[in-house]
């Protein structure tokens, strides 16, 4: 009986607890929308639509399969470029830590590409290459590669050397060494680092899509400035910032599930 | 009564250098201008339980690291099994095990699939690695406390946990430093002695660092003393038959070394 007790007391504190998350996720959502719609009311649908036809558009790009497909498209896009930059990343950093030349030749070359802004990029790629998906790869890369290689260097030195010392004095074999010690010990910074690329990559893209490509968030959203369609520009945007909230999601509860073995304090940072 | 001497095998005289299961000859550890041992001998026969007594920061742990080969020595020469540690690396896996100063559990894995980490270099199946390091942890009296991540485990346990990853290699060589230091003393003497024993009866060499006097005199049948940087002060033979007024003897040199 007393446990029924303290176990519905412990309910209704959860209940309460997720009601108030909600509530603060959601309250600053509603509050600029609010807004939104207010102004709505007194400025043509040009500069400010009603969310009720922002609200149509958004639904109407999901249950339309050509327009659905441009969302894809690009969130294969992100999705391709970051793999393929954290892959030759990954690459680049290990050689940077185990030769002292590498990385004094390669760290100078990775900040002058960090300089670059994304848009002479695209000259770059359209000059350079044909294929638009090439381009976009490229790009994609070009653009995302430096931080990731930066951030695959600060893991592995940042490795408790300690930790390594031991690992090393049961004399692995390299895999073994790889796989029971690098990873584990990088992984928390490299998804922290695919979370802060995700957000560039998903900015980039669309720049990224102005090479010529004819399908795609970046694509679209030319076609409503062509038309001077707000509306359409807002739900096109949605789009895209919906699926890094997706994808930052997935990376989150990753984390939640692989890293269960890290104490937490009850005291608040 | 049988003074304590500054020996080296003199039961054994004909004990040729190959023989002796670690050997430190000459042996200088420079840290920049920081001399952290220096030009030491010493030689340590199979089946040997050393224990390695001196001031904090005298080097105990580098010379550690040295009889493992994580670090290299300055000048002269480290033997150990007649190889070279630091640059024949590989050969002595299995060979050796340590029980470093601090803990350093794997965080991101439980108890037992830490104690199973030695043995998963060894090839040994995974029905067998789970069976070995239950045993151990049980050994140890932490059964129970398996598949606790070492953050949820206090510190006497995480330490134990470490013993345990080391002893489940079943090395002929065990290197400990201060393995018994973050126990409670009834803990810490079970230990003790269940470690002195483990050794003797299979045979194994073993080096122990301590700073507990008492601890050296529990397990040890030999006493090294150092002085700062590592350099030997006393090299002192214990036995059964040592009597208490030997140890009391014993023990106001070691303090009267150390407190130099
Ligand atoms: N990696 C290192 N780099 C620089 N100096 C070091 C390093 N390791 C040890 N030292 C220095 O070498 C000396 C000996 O250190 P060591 O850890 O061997 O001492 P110790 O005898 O184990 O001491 P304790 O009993 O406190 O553990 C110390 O002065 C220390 O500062
Ligand atoms: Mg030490």
């Amino acid at each position: 009986m007393n446990d029924a007790t303290t176990s519905s007391t412990k309910l209704s504190l959860f209940a309460v607890a997720t009601g108030q998350k909600i509530f603060w996720t959601v309250a600053p959502f509603v509050v600029i929308a609010a807004v939104w719609q207010f102004a709505s009311q007194f400025f043509p649908p040009f500069l400010f639509p009603s969310l009720v036809d922002v609200f149509a558009r958004v639904i109407d790009i999901l249950m339309t399969w050509s327009k659905l497909s441009s969302v894809l498209t690009t969130a294969m896009r992100i999705l391709g470029g970051l793999a393929g930059a954290f892959v030759i990343g990954a690459i680049l950093g290990f050689v940077m830590v185990q030769s002292k030349y590498a990385d004094r030749f390669l760290s100078p070359v990775l900040t002058f590409f960090q300089g670059i802004p994304a848009l002479s990029w695209v000259v770059f790629a359209i000059i350079w290459f044909h294929g638009v998906e090439f381009r976009i790869l490229f790009i994609m890369i070009a653009t995302t590669l430096p931080a990731f290689t930066f951030q695959v260097v600060g893991a592995l030195r940042s490795m408790n050397k300690d930790l390594l010392e031991m690992v090393m004095s049961f004399r692995p074999g390299r895999l073994k060494f790889f796989t029971a010690m690098v990873l584990p010990a990088v992984l928390p910074e490299i998804l922290t680092s695919w979370k802060v690329n995700l957000g560039n990559a998903s900015r980039v893209v669309v720049v990224a899509e102005l090479v010529g490509s004819s399908g795609g968030v970046g694509f679209q959203l030319l076609r409503q400035q062509q038309l001077f369609d707000m509306a359409g520009a807002l739900a096109w945007t949605l789009q895209l910032v919906f699926f890094v909230l997706l994808f930052q999601r997935l990376l989150s509860f990753i984390e939640k599930v692989a890293f269960r073995y890290r104490a937490t304090s009850e005291r608040r940072l | 009564m049988r003074k304590p001497e500054s020996v080296m095998p003199q039961d054994t005289p004909f004990e040729t250098e190959s023989k002796a299961e670690i050997v430190f000859r000459s042996v200088t550890k420079r840290f920049g201008s920081l001399v952290a041992v220096d030009h030491l001998d010493l030689e340590i026969g199979q089946g040997e339980l050393v224990a390695l007594v001196g001031k904090t920061g005298c080097g105990k742990s580098t010379m550690f690291n040295m009889i493992s080969g994580l670090m290299a020595p300055s000048g002269g020469d480290v033997r150990v099994m007649g190889h070279d540690p630091f640059k024949e690396f590989d050969w002595f896996r299995g060979k050796m095990a340590i029980v470093f100063q601090n803990d350093r559990l794997l965080p991101w894995r439980t108890a037992v699939k830490n104690v199973e980490f030695g043995l998963e270099m060894l090839d040994i199946s995974k029905a067998e690695r789970r069976r070995i390091a239950m045993a151990w942890l049980d050994q140890l009296g932490l059964s129970g406390h398996e598949d606790d991540y070492p953050h949820a485990l206090s510190g006497g346990m995480r330490q134990r946990v470490s013993i345990a990853r080391a002893f489940a290699t079943n090395a002929e060589l065990l290197l400990c430093d201060e393995p018994f230091s973050a126990l409670d003393e009834i803990t810490s003497k079970r230990l003790r002695a269940e470690f002195a024993s483990l050794v003797r009866k299979n045979s194994k060499t073993a080096v122990f660092i301590t700073h507990s006097i008492n601890e050296a005199f529990d397990i040890g049948d030999r006493i090294v003393v150092l002085k700062r940087p590592a350099e030997i002060a006393h090299d002192l033979r214990i036995s059964p038959e040592t009597t208490d007024a030997e140890k009391a003897e014993i023990t106001t040199m070691i303090h009267e070394s150390l407190s130099k």
